[in-house]
């Protein structure tokens, strides 16, 4: 197992945005921690705050639009309150950031080499004279087999693959301890995003740097993960070790999403719907479990209010609320892994 | 099971023009010699990676791409002229989903309007009428009748997917081609899509043609499959043919590059995953032609057919690809 201290380590994190005039809040008590080697994988719908979360330790967040509460400590600095001077020492060196779509986030007018050397002379730790051959070295690195002419190249004139395999070229020049991959294979074909997968482990594992992956795939997450963080309407439901997650689904979203997802048992059947859709910013109670709103069998355990800290089932597992003791699907529906466990313990 | 749509022999190229004369130097062989069918009240798959030219091949059959050679038929007529079509109201049976609910609805008319359109085109109903056919649609697809006036921006992304299939089957089409209707949408919506989906194909005996790039769904919502590469198919068969019995190198590649929600068994999925990866990439020149595309089909069993590699093309006498296909080209201009 991975041993050793918290790279990133994530407190009672909560995001504000001010939305006409009013405060609402995205983000509600997120801890997570990623320790050095490991995989930490963020899933959610869309809206449910894993970007907003990635943001915040990126502190990318406008100031006047936005307030971060709680404690991110990223190696041993607090990011919550950094200035912007001491965020630029950080970004790039202790963290990089690989986005979803390569072709917006790369700069159409310059040339790849240029855009991976941009990175590197903001900061001190590649020497100037070294830029070109450590350009090479990192384009060879991320499976560029003409590094050279890629160098030269500019991005309309790569493959989105390829593109993808830039982005993470200029992510990982400074040597950063930890990577935030956001959604980095979504607009990949499935051949190209096995291909990219296995580029951020090999890399990962090579250097021992921290992965932040956030998703929407459970397929990704199942294949990349050490650890699983669920995430539902701002605010972490679940989070245990991926086997923990997979295996033993505890709190009913994590295990309403696995029986939504098309799988060999439901060939010919209906797939499972879950009721309902997420609510809006403003109609969030952080309070109490929001994902209940949506189990219309459980509405009475939908008002209750729910402590701020998590359950510990069993070790290293997580998860919030209570209704995971009692839920059940309705129609009868036996859970793969849970009906083993149960006849087990029988 | 009655044969609702054929294609025979499709091709789709387009012309690269260079110089200063803008004369025609070589075609991109968008989609390059396809045959398939669809029956009644079926889902047929079509499965691709970005550029592989299904999408060519959805607009081909709804219009909006002309075909440069091969055949349309439509309960046994031909239709690929636009002017064939009208007279068989093949534009009314004939229906389309897109991808981006976000740029398919017009952002300035509401739900009424747009649901309206197909109707104003193909159906001539007076105002009562129209009403109560749109608030019916509305019904079908799950929406709240107040939401007969709102416009695109106000609905989620899920519900903006429900606004286009009703749109789609305003005129109750026989053949829908949905192309990648559920790739923009989260997994608990994507859930709500497909059921709804089949549950009209149940009420209303409708045809699918479901273009995706994502294995699971394709499998999930299908019957027949089609893997399509480079402008080609290099396999067709049944959905058990396809994922339990799969022949072709890229289709095999394809089966393995999707992510397995198996915790435990990672090292494995990754070991056959990179096994594959390896046989695809040393055996390549015997799947693919010298132009680099996959060599005709052959029939293995009756559902199942798979591209042939090189020796049985040789040994078939099929020429080698690229030369035969600028004569086409040539003799088509």
């Amino acid at each position: 197992m991975i041993i050793g201290k918290n790279l990133l380590e994530a407190k009672g994190v909560g995001v504000d945005f001010r939305i006409n005039g009013e405060w609402l809040t995205a983000l509600y008590n997120v801890d997570l921690s990623v320790k050095p080697g490991e995989v930490l994988a963020l899933v959610g719908e869309s809206g449910s705050g894993k970007s907003t979360f990635a943001m915040s330790v990126m502190a990318l967040h406008n100031p006047n639009q936005s307030r971060v509460t709680g404690s991110i400590m990223l190696d041993g600095h607090q990011i919550v309150d950094a200035t912007e001077a001491e965020m630029r020492e950080l970004r790039g060196v202790k963290v990089g950031m690989i986005f979803q779509d390569p072709l917006s986030a790369l700069n159409p007018l310059m040339k790849i080499g240029d855009q991976i050397q941009e990175s590197m002379s903001a900061h001190s730790i590649v020497p100037k004279e070294q830029w070109q051959e450590h350009t090479i070295k990192l384009l060879d690195e991320v499976g560029i087999s003409k590094p050279e002419l890629v160098a030269d190249q500019f991005p309309h004139e790569l493959s989105g693959g390829m593109r993808q395999r830039v982005m993470i070229a200029i992510a990982i020049a400074n040597e950063p301890d930890l990577l935030i991959a956001d959604e980095p294979t979504t607009a990949l074909d499935v051949t190209i995003q096995a291909q990219i997968l296995d580029l951020i482990k090999e890399i990962q594992a090579e250097k021992n740097i921290g992965v932040l992956l956030i998703t929407h795939d459970l397929g990704v997450v199942a294949e990349m993960a050490d650890s699983v963080a669920v995430m539902y309407a701002g605010q972490i439901v679940e989070r245990g070790t991926a086997e923990q997650v997979f295996e033993n689904p505890l709190h009913p979203y994590t295990r309403s999403l696995l029986r939504a997802n098309p799988s060999l048992d439901t060939l010919n059947d209906q797939l499972y719907v879950i009721p309902g859709v997420v609510p809006a910013l403003s109609e969030m109670d952080h309070s109490r479990d929001l994902f209940l709103e949506r189990v219309p069998w459980m509405q009475e355990a939908a008002k209750e209010k729910v402590s701020d800290v998590p359950a510990e089932p069993e070790e290293g597992h997580f998860v919030r609320g209570n209704a995971w003791k009692d839920f059940k699907f309705q129609d009868g529906y036996l859970e793969p892994g849970r009906g083993q466990k149960e006849a087990q313990s029988k | 099971m009655t044969e609702l749509l054929r294609i025979e022999d499709l091709k789709v190229h387009y012309p690269i023009r260079t110089g200063f004369w803008n004369r025609i130097t070589d075609y991109v062989y968008a989609v390059d010699g396809v045959n398939f069918s669809i029956n009644e009240g079926e889902t047929y798959g079509l499965v691709g990676e970005s550029g592989s030219g299904k999408t060519t091949i959805g607009s081909v059959i709804v219009g909006l791409e002309k075909a440069t050679a091969g055949k349309v038929i439509y309960k046994g007529q031909d239709v690929t002229k636009a002017s064939s079509r009208r007279k068989i109201h093949y534009n009314r049976d004939v229906q389309m989903i897109f991808q981006d609910s976000m740029s398919s609805l017009n952002p300035r008319k509401t739900v009424y309007q747009i649901i309206a359109e197909p109707l104003h085109n193909f159906e001539h109903l007076d105002n009562n009428a129209m009403d109560k056919r749109i608030k019916q649609l509305l019904d079908i697809v799950g929406l709240p009748q107040r939401t007969l006036y709102q416009y695109p921006f106000q609905f989620s992304g899920g519900q903006r997917q429900r606004i286009g299939i009703a749109r789609a089957v305003a005129t109750n089409p026989k053949l829908i081609v949905a192309d990648e209707p559920v790739s923009a949408l989260d997994l608990s919506v994507q859930a709500q899509v497909l059921n709804f989906m089949k549950d009209i194909q149940k009420e209303f005996n409708i045809s699918y043609l479901f273009i995706s790039h994502d294995l699971g769904v394709v499998r999930h919502m299908t019957k027949n499959i089609a893997i399509m590469h480079l402008g080609r198919f290099v396999e067709i068969g049944t959905r058990d043919d396809v994922f339990d019995d799969p022949q072709h190198i890229y289709t095999k590649r394809l089966l393995a590059a999707i992510p397995e929600m198996d915790v435990t068994n990672r090292e494995q999925n990754k070991a056959h995953r990179l096994a594959i990866e390896k046989q695809y990439q040393d055996h390549h020149a015997d799947y693919y032609d010298a132009s680099g595309r996959p060599y005709p089909m052959r029939k293995l069993t009756d559902t199942h057919s798979v591209a042939m590699t090189r020796e049985e093309a040789e040994a078939a006498g099929v020429a080698s690809g690229k030369a035969e296909a600028d004569a086409l080209a040539k003799g088509g201009e």
